[in-house]
């Protein structure tokens, strides 16, 4: 093949500074990262954080306010978006209603005077599996084929980097994880790098190699999935991703490679890998899952460290159960309770502690 | 009654009253003007027609008026290029590029239809008169020659047709560039499409019904139109309305007129069907 895509070596997709405003409103806000070449990169944000403006940064159908995008060593900040070796999947997903699936396909190679085509379509076409659908009109076509069929129109190029905004938003929950397992197969076949954009987190935590979580413009903490889960950097991002126990609390420094945290008259300590702060005030962060719940303060395992307080709610999720314990003062703690089969319910209204073991906690910086 | 006939019924009931009017106002007079193009051509008004089957009128109106017919679908096709080139572009900037300006452009274009299409072609009339400022300045930059002129000429007279009927074109045209979905020229952009190639490839294909329709519209009153030619133009310039009107008002030859009034039926009616089975065959969705 001897389209664009090729004639240039690929490389790592940067986004120096970049910043798009919208009158008073700053929609991506200086916001700066690296997506390595032909990794899985995900965007995760809450609506209306910008993730789709910086998509169509990259893409070209936005022009940025100031910063740059940079594509390897070239900077494509001011190219025109036909002439980027990106591609996106639209959210709308935007077929040509007047052409054929199989034209659909096509169209990218045909404006770069590619010729045959028949080949490289007929393959792609399979490789998300719609075999013999090119004839039709994506009118004809479900949800989900139509939306492989943006895949494939997309991919077909061999763009250097595929954006993807949140296009499995639109499908049930069966065909949106079996287009995962697809995606990723067709990300780690073809070595091109993505960056996707969604809502689920789930989606992001299994499919990506990096996640990003954006609030209101800016990055607020990039890294491995299992990195960003079990040590946020924010009280949004521990929140956003999963859900987290957050303790206000005032640190009082180091103490034997431990930080030394005083919440509502209890101390608490966090090791000092596991905190973003050492002093001054502090939020004390523990996932539901790593909580235990015991029946009081005395059958807290060694080590450990708990609070008491009495369950007011208990919802059965099926692979857990969800317990609701009401500090003393008035926190609420969620704990999430395997339902392995060996715990026995407790009963709300009965009075209980939630311990954890200390590396499972980290601090974060109240101000976060 | 079950409500069941009733409901079968009632479609034709709502059918009666239009299908009623059409017969009695369009397919009555439809049919006395079919026999009249094959009454013997030798009668006269006065002394009455005999139905002959003289189905001869019809290539004799059509030797006799060669010229008529063949201008009336020059004019009426040159004008309809004048004014796809003027009504393009026209239709997109309303639809894609006015904003907030739309409703007042769209006023605009269909302004002139308020006074009497007579009333305008008049006022053409005295634009192009060559005692007009039009004239003279273009005597005076010598773009016409010193006893040039404009009125009289087939010039005066496509424009006329152009601007007369050049709504019909522009409103349908607009109707269905106002309805693309922009995201589709972002994804053809996203494709390695050029502008010109989006706009060739997405933008010309999806505003193909309205250019259909655009062009039926204007297409046919322009190619039967008699007003413009006998205003702007001179008897060199007169269409096959022109020679149909002095043929039934004038010279009284109801044969003829027939027969050339169901002639140029019968060449738009190829030219619609034409132009839809093309657009047909070519999946406008
Ligand atoms: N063309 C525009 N004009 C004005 N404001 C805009 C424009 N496009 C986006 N915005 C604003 O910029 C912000 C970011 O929008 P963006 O579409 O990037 O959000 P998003 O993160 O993709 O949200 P979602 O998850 O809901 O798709 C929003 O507040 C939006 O209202
Ligand atoms: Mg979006």
């Amino acid at each position: 093949m001897t389209g664009m895509a090729r004639e240039t070596p690929a490389g790592d997709l940067r986004l120096a500074n970049l910043t798009r405003r919208f009158g008073a409103l700053s929609a991506v806000d200086d916001l700066s990262l690296t997506v390595g070449q032909g990794s899985f990169f995900a965007l995760l944000g809450a609506s209306g954080c910008g993730k789709t403006t910086t998509l169509r940064m990259i893409a070209g159908l936005e022009e940025p306010t100031s910063g740059r995008v940079l594509l390897g060593d070239r900077d494509i900040t001011a190219l025109r978006p036909y002439r980027r070796p990106v591609n996106t999947v639209f959210q709308s997903y935007a077929l040509f209603p007047h052409l054929s699936v199989f034209e659909n396909v096509a169209f990218g190679l045909r404006r770069r005077g590619i010729r045959p085509v028949d080949g490289e379509v007929t393959r792609m076409l399979s490789l998300v599996q719609l075999d013999g659908y090119g004839s039709r009109r994506p009118a004809q076509l479900s949800g989900g084929e139509q939306q492989r069929v943006a895949l494939a129109r997309a991919l077909v190029n061999r763009p250097q980097v595929l954006l993807l905004d949140e296009p499995l938003g639109a499908l049930d929950l069966t065909l949106r994880r079996r287009m995962q397992v697809e995606l990723k197969r067709i990300q780690t076949e073809v070595g091109v790098t993505f960056v996707h954009v969604t809502h689920d987190q789930e989606e992001a935590i299994t499919m990506a190699d990096t996640v990003a979580v954006m609030n209101a413009g800016r990055i607020e903490q990039q890294g491995a999935p299992a990195d960003i889960y079990e040590f946020p950097a924010t009280a949004f991002v521990a929140n956003f991703l999963g859900q987290s126990n957050l303790l206000a609390g005032e640190a009082a420094g180091v103490s034997g490679g431990d930080v030394v945290v005083t919440a509502q008259g209890a101390r608490f300590s966090v090791p000092v890998g596991r905190a973003r702060a050492e002093r001054g005030p502090v939020q004390l962060g523990v996932r539901p899952e790593k909580l235990r719940l015991v029946g009081s303060a005395d059958q807290v395992p060694q080590g450990h460290q708990h609070v008491t307080g009495v369950v007011t709610d208990a919802s059965y999720l099926g692979v857990s159960t969800q317990y609701l314990l009401r500090t003393g003062w008035g926190a609420e703690l969620s704990v999430f309770v395997a339902n392995s089969g060996t715990s026995t319910p407790v009963p709300v209204g009965s009075t209980a502690a939630a311990c954890w073991d200390p590396r499972h906690a980290f601090l974060l910086s109240a101000s976060s | 009654m079950t409500r069941l006939a009733r409901h079968r019924l009632l479609p034709y009931l709502l059918l009666l009253p239009g299908t009623a009017w059409l017969l009695l106002f369009f397919g009555v007079p439809l049919a006395q003007l079919a026999a009249a193009s094959l009454y013997d051509p030798t009668g006269s008004l006065s002394t009455g027609y005999a139905m002959t089957w003289a189905l001869g009128n019809y290539p004799d109106v059509v030797q006799a008026y060669w010229p008529q017919l063949s201008r009336s679908f020059g004019y009426a096709g040159l004008a309809l290029a004048l004014a796809l080139l003027l009504g393009y572009p026209l239709a997109y900037a309303i639809a894609r590029k006015a904003g907030r300006w739309k409703n007042l452009l769209l006023v605009c274009v269909v302004a002139p239809m308020f006074t009497s299409f007579l009333v305008r072609t008049l006022a053409w009339k005295t634009i192009l008169s060559d005692s007009g400022a039009l004239v003279g300045l273009l005597r005076d930059v010598h773009l016409l020659a010193p006893d040039g002129r404009l009125l009289a000429t087939p010039f005066a007279v496509v424009l006329g047709l152009t601007y007369n009927f050049l709504p019909f074109l522009v409103l349908p045209l607009y109707a269905s560039l106002e309805r693309l979905d922009h995201r589709l020229l972002e994804a053809a952009s996203d494709l390695y499409a050029s502008p010109v190639q989006a706009f060739r490839r997405v933008t010309l294909p999806l505003s193909r019904p309205g250019l259909v329709a655009g062009t039926l519209l204007f297409f046919i009153p322009a190619s039967g139109d008699y007003v413009n030619a006998e205003l702007l133009g001179t008897p060199n310039e007169y269409m096959i309305g022109n020679v149909i009107d002095s043929a039934f008002l004038v010279r009284l030859d109801y044969p003829q007129g027939a027969a050339l009034s169901f002639l140029l039926m019968a060449v738009i009616l190829a030219v619609v069907f034409g132009c839809l089975r093309r657009a047909g065959t070519e999946e406008v969705w």
